[in-house]
């Protein structure tokens, strides 16, 4: 048996001709995708090719059935983990509508969700004081006020700030794979460049990024080293990020047609 | 979908086993013949020593019951009650004169030792005096009342709250002690004649807690009382009096429990409290009586009748309640705001659960002027249980600048339970003021996924929710009730934790 030591590395994560369905419908149709650690992929598609479907079946939200295929990340089988431990794994998926929790600060919701993390990793609790300190660096560097982080989660925010608030519990779980579903929805200009740049300061190499986006101005801020286009529940086709600008010169429609 | 349904499949799984409460102390007691007669209200008056006045008394109410009929208006199913298939007074033997601790049966001590509830003032009482500057250890202090199936076994600090002037010592006592406050204030608020489970209860109380609290005085602790029903086939009808005197304050605090039975027991209650001018009385209850088996077998019938009257003006009455046991909760602890500017509250929590049935709320009454009340409900209802809110407010023709705020909140969780609001709303003078909000959610399979998303595991994802929802109630209780408190509900909704 050959080994390619050092010249192919695992990738992080490999989705292998993924079939699902919701409701007898078939939503995606052999899907083939690796992500390698240190990289920074972009979906693009139109609506309904199935981009959030696959986010959340990565992600591992229930009423989704997998037909077929795999989802290996960092070589495990996440389709046979509940969504907890994907999260503990390090799985993060930054919503396109985060919902509200009345009652429960973001303080509250933040530390009873890293404290659980850490109890899934064996690792210590942290401390009230270094939580806390913790919390007020990140939330300054996306600059969300003290006062956003006492009210219930995401109750009375704004678009913008339900996505800093996405952005700062990203920062804080320091997850391996980042999945963010139409971050840029519900932007302005200047709270899209705040995200992005939030964003852009969480790229590592040993982290990997799946940002899904219909419109290529989000790509200006967060410049992906892939860009794939999604047509009805497959990859049709994969490029640099120079595939983004050919999309928006010709439209979805070329790769509809392919389909 | 899938988590959504394993929740509901994890809640309705709950029973005897998440009882914590259920176990049953084996001790000698002495019955009352079974069934309800003259005879057997003379055999509890005489076990109690009471005075003439007190079987009289009784007697009248008990002439009374026998012409009234059960009421059927609230929202509960339940088979006939078989009066006659009753014990109405069990008392732990041997029934000698109780002075001290030590001569209680180590038995009840250990029981209560299970529950969590310090009866003994030992750890307490050894290195008392607080040092210049520090924090009066008074102020963690809890005097305890604990009734034992019929009877009050041991209330602790009583010598400290009598240097204040507050008298704390079970209602059979304070008959024979203190029979010209008893007199005066006993069946002035809830009147021996007010319903079917009332007068009953007037016939055959056998303790309770009374509590007098004299003029300009602030209690010097938080006062609560632990019920707990042992005997097989046995009703508790207890009786608590609490008078707080013109500018006093107390804060009292009530928590019940059960052993797991086969059978439905009857609780019938009945709770008086008085605030006279400037007074102001906090009534909190920790209600987790046994709930009954998954197959909805067994558990408390919990019908209470508990008011308060705000006699003088500008006196407060504030009611906290977190209603997590009894197959049936039938009970609606209400305000009379007869002085002006007088003020009632009412703080609720009730979770149901498996086949439980809550119908409760409360009755805001004003009568004085610029009285204002506000009514704050949070039902939660899970498996197949139903829970009602049923509240009535009502402006007397001279409540000139009466005001109301009502706001009542469901949560179901889950498709097989059921959640209902009937609020009754009457104004006979136009200068009334009332709002009622009121709205019904279900726990959303999108905020479960969203908390698991973040490593929350299912049962503190749901954990979270409630206890989020339920918060604005749960503030209302003294600190150390509020941390018991959020463990109850936790307890009685997640089926993992035993």
């Amino acid at each position: 048996m050959m080994h390619f030591r050092g010249q192919i590395r695992m990738a992080l994560l490999e989705i292998r001709d993924l079939h699902v369905g919701v409701e007898d419908r078939e939503i995606i149709r052999g899907l083939h995708l690796s992500v390698h650690a240190g990289e920074v992929h972009a979906i693009m598609g139109p609506n309904g090719s199935g981009k959030s479907t696959l986010s959340h079946v990565i992600a591992g939200k229930p009423g989704y059935e997998v037909t077929d295929g795999q989802i290996l990340f960092k070589g495990e089988d996440l389709l046979e983990m509940e969504p907890d431990e994907r999260a503990a794994k390090g799985v993060f998926l930054a919503f396109q509508y985060p919902v509200e929790i009345p009652g429960v600060t973001t303080m509250n919701f933040l530390r009873a969700a890293l404290n659980a993390r850490r109890k899934a990793r064996n690792q210590q609790e942290f401390s009230t004081p270094a939580f806390l300190k913790r919390v007020r660096e990140v939330a300054g560097s996306l600059n969300i006020p003290q006062d956003m982080i006492k009210r219930g989660v995401n109750v009375g925010f704004s678009g913008g700030e339900k996505k800093r608030n996405e952005i700062l519990q990203m920062a804080l779980f320091e997850p391996g794979l980042c999945i963010l579903d139409e971050i840029d929805s519900g932007l302005d200009i200047d709270a899209l460049r705040i995200v992005a740049s939030g964003i852009n300061a969480l790229r590592s190499p040993e982290r990997a990024m799946i940002v899904i986006t219909h419109y290529r101005r989000l790509l200006e801020h967060i410049v992906p080293d892939i860009v794939h286009v999604m047509s009805k529940g497959r990859v049709m086709k994969s490029g640099g990020k120079e595939l983004a600008l050919e999309l928006e010169a010709c439209g979805y429609a070329q790769f509809e047609d392919a389909a | 979908m899938v988590a959504l349904q394993e929740t509901v499949e994890r809640v309705k799984r709950i029973d005897v086993d998440q009882y914590r409460y259920g176990f049953e102390t084996l001790i000698d007691s002495e019955k009352a013949p079974k069934g309800l007669s003259e005879e057997t209200v003379k055999f509890i008056s005489q076990k109690k020593n009471e005075p003439a006045w007190m079987l009289q008394w009784r007697l009248e109410a008990y002439r009374r019951w026998l012409t009234m009929t059960e009421p059927t208006w609230a929202r509960v199913n339940y088979p006939k009650i078989d009066f006659q298939d009753i014990y109405y007074y069990a008392a732990p033997k041997p029934k000698k004169t109780v002075s001290s601790l030590d001569e209680i049966d180590p038995e009840i001590l250990k029981t209560y030792e299970k529950l969590g509830i310090p009866l003994r003032e030992v750890a307490m009482l050894e290195g008392i005096e607080p040092k210049v500057g520090e924090q009066d250890p008074a102020q963690r202090k809890i005097a305890v009342d604990a009734v034992f199936d019929s009877v009050s076994v041991a209330t602790t600090f009583k010598a400290e709250l009598k240097k204040a002037g507050v008298i704390f010592m079970p209602i059979s006592e304070a008959i024979r002690e203190h029979p010209e406050l008893v007199q005066k204030y006993l069946g002035s608020v809830v009147p021996t004649s007010d319903n079917f489970y009332a007068t009953l209860n007037s016939a055959v109380f056998s303790d309770g807690s009374f509590v007098y609290v004299p003029p300009g005085v602030r209690c010097p602790m938080e006062l609560s009382t632990y019920f707990r029903i042992n005997e097989r086939n046995t009703g508790q009808f207890e009786r608590t009096l609490i008078i707080a005197d013109k500018g006093s304050y107390v804060s009292y605090l009530e928590g019940c429990t059960a052993p797991q039975r086969d059978e439905n027991q009857l609780h019938a209650a009945v709770v008086e409290l008085v605030a006279l001018d400037d007074a102001e009385i906090k009534y909190s209850t920790v209600q987790n009586w046994y709930p009954g088996n998954s197959e909805g077998k067994g558990g408390i019938y919990n019908f209470v009748t508990k008011r308060g009257d705000c006699r003088g003006n500008h006196s407060k009455i504030s009611w906290t309640q977190v209603e997590t046991g009894s197959a049936i909760t039938w009970k609606y602890p209400s305000c009379i705001l007869r002085g002006d500017n007088s003020r009632g509250e009412f703080y609720s929590i009730a979770i149901s659960n498996g086949f439980q049935q809550v119908d409760s709320g409360t009755k805001m009454i004003h009568l004085g002027k610029n009285t204002s009340s506000r009514i704050i409900s949070k039902g939660i209802a899970a498996g197949k249980s139903q829970n009602t809110y049923r509240g009535l407010v009502t402006a007397h023709r001279k409540a000139t600048g009466a005001r109301n705020f009502t706001a009542c909140d469901s949560l179901l969780i889950g498709d097989k339970c059921g959640a209902h609001t009937v609020p009754y709303i009457e104004a006979k003078n136009s200068s009334a003021t009332f709002e009622h909000e009121a709205t019904t959610s279900k726990i959303s399979e999108d905020v479960l996924f969203y908390c698991v998303q973040r490593g929350l595991s299912q049962e503190e994802a749901v954990g979270l929710v409630v206890n989020g929802f339920v918060k604005q109630v749960l503030q209302r209780l003294p600190m150390e009730f509020a941390v018991e408190a959020q463990k109850l509900i936790a307890i009685s909704l997640d089926g993992s934790v035993g």
